[in-house]
């Protein structure tokens, strides 16, 4: 399963570097609109086309990355700051309040179906890219929370564990010392599976218009604008969607294969 | 049994008590006087009071919660602001499309999962399995939306099999409105029947490596029957965990499908909600959706306990 951590690798990699690159060139300036070069196909200036304002197509999915990857980065960085802490507290006091004030509120996040509490939060506050963060980001609290919980339960029962209570060293030195580095690899793989999520939600959001608002480019809005123009440009509803599917896709394929590689066990039960 | 039904249905209610507050309050924080909205800038104050009055916005906030909640105990959900008629029966005529379009989805998901997780299983590292599992990848990545305006600009635009949105109504008969629901029932289905046929597979998997299948093999049972009466059997609790939790998903996932296709359900009653600023509309909405995912989930439990008693000590 060596081969998905490649293919997963080098499609992240090359939207990262996509994403990284626009801050410096992009093949044509997305600002200066050029009517009379509007929703041109693929073409040998433009590789993937033009849009209905004149726009070249590929940097503007090149700039649109640049939304996507630090939304979906900046959800998943607020569903672990939060959610592992959370968790490993809950793992330590297990059976108590605490542990059952954590738990049954993540349950009642669950409850809630993420898309509409994202809808709810734009509402009220407002869309934006900041709230789009928000909201999903919340959504990642519980996931990180429960898999650290749950790892860090059968860790507390190790020997290991056992030897530094005996020492004398305190629950929260243990769960910072002995338990967090132990569960860092599990941390890793969701975290990949938890981007690619976010890079979903965020552009089902901005696809109705609740995320990152004009003029910032964004993957979702490019297929909101193309809907109405689909009969006669299908080429600009479709080169977003591709970008979307492919970075889902990679990493999707690289947190499978970065699973297998970094806990062997894991795999194997997989298959 | 009946130890755990109570405790479950005490956490059922503080669940449902503590999101009424949740959505409550953030409602509570957005800045506009709905009244104030609705009439205008050249009003008489007393216009706008009895008004304000006439909608139950006068009041401190936990009057105001109190009379939400309480009216919607009695299947009175308010009034919305700029439609003038009850929310409830806002709710009921757009609920006869998403409910039915969620149905549907996860009828097809189901359809399509359970024979492909199957199939993979049998035929576990065959090109079979390999293929259907790299299907289940691409499933997940794919916007569901997306691939919703390409199946439009196939089926609908190009092949015209389709009309490429709206809903005719079920009064005009089940076919055309069927017909309606099918394209976005079937963007809603993709990615579930992905993630089910993937639980289905690693479920029988699991439960094909138990000795109580050897012993099944052992006594002659054919493998296709071991599988059928033995191994399914077993599997579909992580099955029926997963179609629980995604009703909520199919729910709330045809908020952004209704849009694509112009259905009048309870998603795009949301969007106009919000952006008419009609607060009572979005928040009972909400309510009413967690109400169904919470009481789902519950069912689900439920069921779970009574069919297998050595769930009821787990918490």
């Amino acid at each position: 399963m060596r081969a998905s951590l490649w293919i997963g690798g080098v499609i992240s990699a090359i939207v990262t570097g996509a994403a990284v690159l626009s801050f410096v060139w992009v093949p044509h300036d997305i600002e200066a609109l050029n009517i009379a070069n509007k929703i041109k196909p693929p073409s040998g200036v433009h590789l993937l086309g033009t849009d209905h304002f004149g726009r070249d197509i590929l940097s503007m999915l090149m700039v649109g990355a640049r939304t996507s990857i630090a939304v979906a980065i900046v959800a998943v960085v607020i569903g672990m700051g939060f959610g592992v802490p959370l968790g490993l507290a809950a793992a330590a006091r297990t059976g108590s309040w605490l542990d059952e004030v954590i738990m049954r509120g993540n349950d009642l996040i669950f409850a809630f179906p993420s898309l509409l509490i994202a809808i709810m939060i734009t509402a009220v506050f407002g869309p934006g890219a900041v709230n789009a963060i928000i909201a999903i980001g919340i959504f990642n609290i519980p996931v990180f929370a429960r898999l650290t919980r749950g790892a860090a339960l059968s860790l507390w029962t190790r020997d290991y564990v056992l030897a530094a209570r005996v020492a004398g060293k305190g629950r929260l030195r243990i769960s910072a010392e002995h338990i967090l580095p132990n569960v860092t690899n599990l941390l890793i793989v969701q975290g990949t599976i938890q981007f690619s999520l976010g890079i979903l939600a965020e552009a089902g959001l901005s696809y109705v218009g609740l995320g990152a608002q004009p003029p910032v480019p964004s993957w979702g809005r490019m297929l909101a604008d193309s809907q109405t123009m689909i009969s006669f440009a299908p080429h600009m509803a479709l080169f977003p969607g591709l970008a979307i599917l492919l970075t889902v896709l990679g990493l999707n394929l690289m947190g499978d294969g970065l699973r297998d590689w970094l806990d062997p066990r894991l795999a194997r039960d997989a298959r | 049994m009946l130890r755990y039904a109570g405790r479950r249905i005490f956490s059922l209610v503080v669940s449902l008590w503590v999101a009424s507050v949740v959505i409550f309050l953030a409602l509570e924080v957005v800045p506009g006087d709905p009244a104030a909205y609705m009439l205008g800038l050249n009003v008489q104050e007393d216009t706008l009071n009895a008004l304000r009055e006439e909608l139950g916005l006068n009041g401190g906030p936990v009057q105001r919660y109190l009379s939400w909640t309480g009216g919607m105990l009695q299947g009175d959900f308010g009034t919305s602001y700029t439609y003038r008629t009850p929310v409830s029966e806002m709710i009921a005529d757009r609920l006869w499309v998403s409910l039915p379009l969620a149905l549907y989805a996860l009828a097809l998901s189901t359809l399509i999962a359970f024979p492909a997780g199957i199939w993979a299983a049998r035929r576990r590292g065959s090109a079979v399995d390999l293929a259907i599992m790299g299907g289940t990848q691409l499933g997940v990545a794919i916007p569901n939306f997306w691939f919703a305006m390409l199946m439009v600009l196939v089926f609908a635009i190009n092949l015209r099999w389709f009309n490429a949105g709206g809903f005719p109504g079920w009064d005009g008969g089940m076919g055309p409105a069927i017909k309606a629901l099918t394209l976005p029932a079937i963007a809603l289905a993709l990615p579930q029947a992905s993630i089910l046929a993937r639980v289905m597979r690693s479920a029988l998997l699991d439960t094909l490596g138990e000795d109580y299948i050897r012993t099944a093999r052992a006594k002659g049972l054919s493998r296709g029957q071991a599988l059928r009466r033995h191994a399914l059997r077993n599997a579909l609790v992580p099955v029926l965990t997963i179609i629980g939790l995604q009703f909520s998903f199919l729910l709330a996932g045809a908020i952004i499908i209704e849009n694509v296709f112009y259905l009048p359900g309870l998603g795009r009653l949301v969007f106009q909600a919000i952006s008419a600023r009609d607060l009572i509309v979005v928040e009972s909405v909400v309510m009413l959706l967690v109400f169904a995912v919470i009481m789902v989930n519950f069912a689900v439990d439920m069921a779970y306990a009574w069919v297998d008693p050595r769930l009821r000590g787990r918490r």
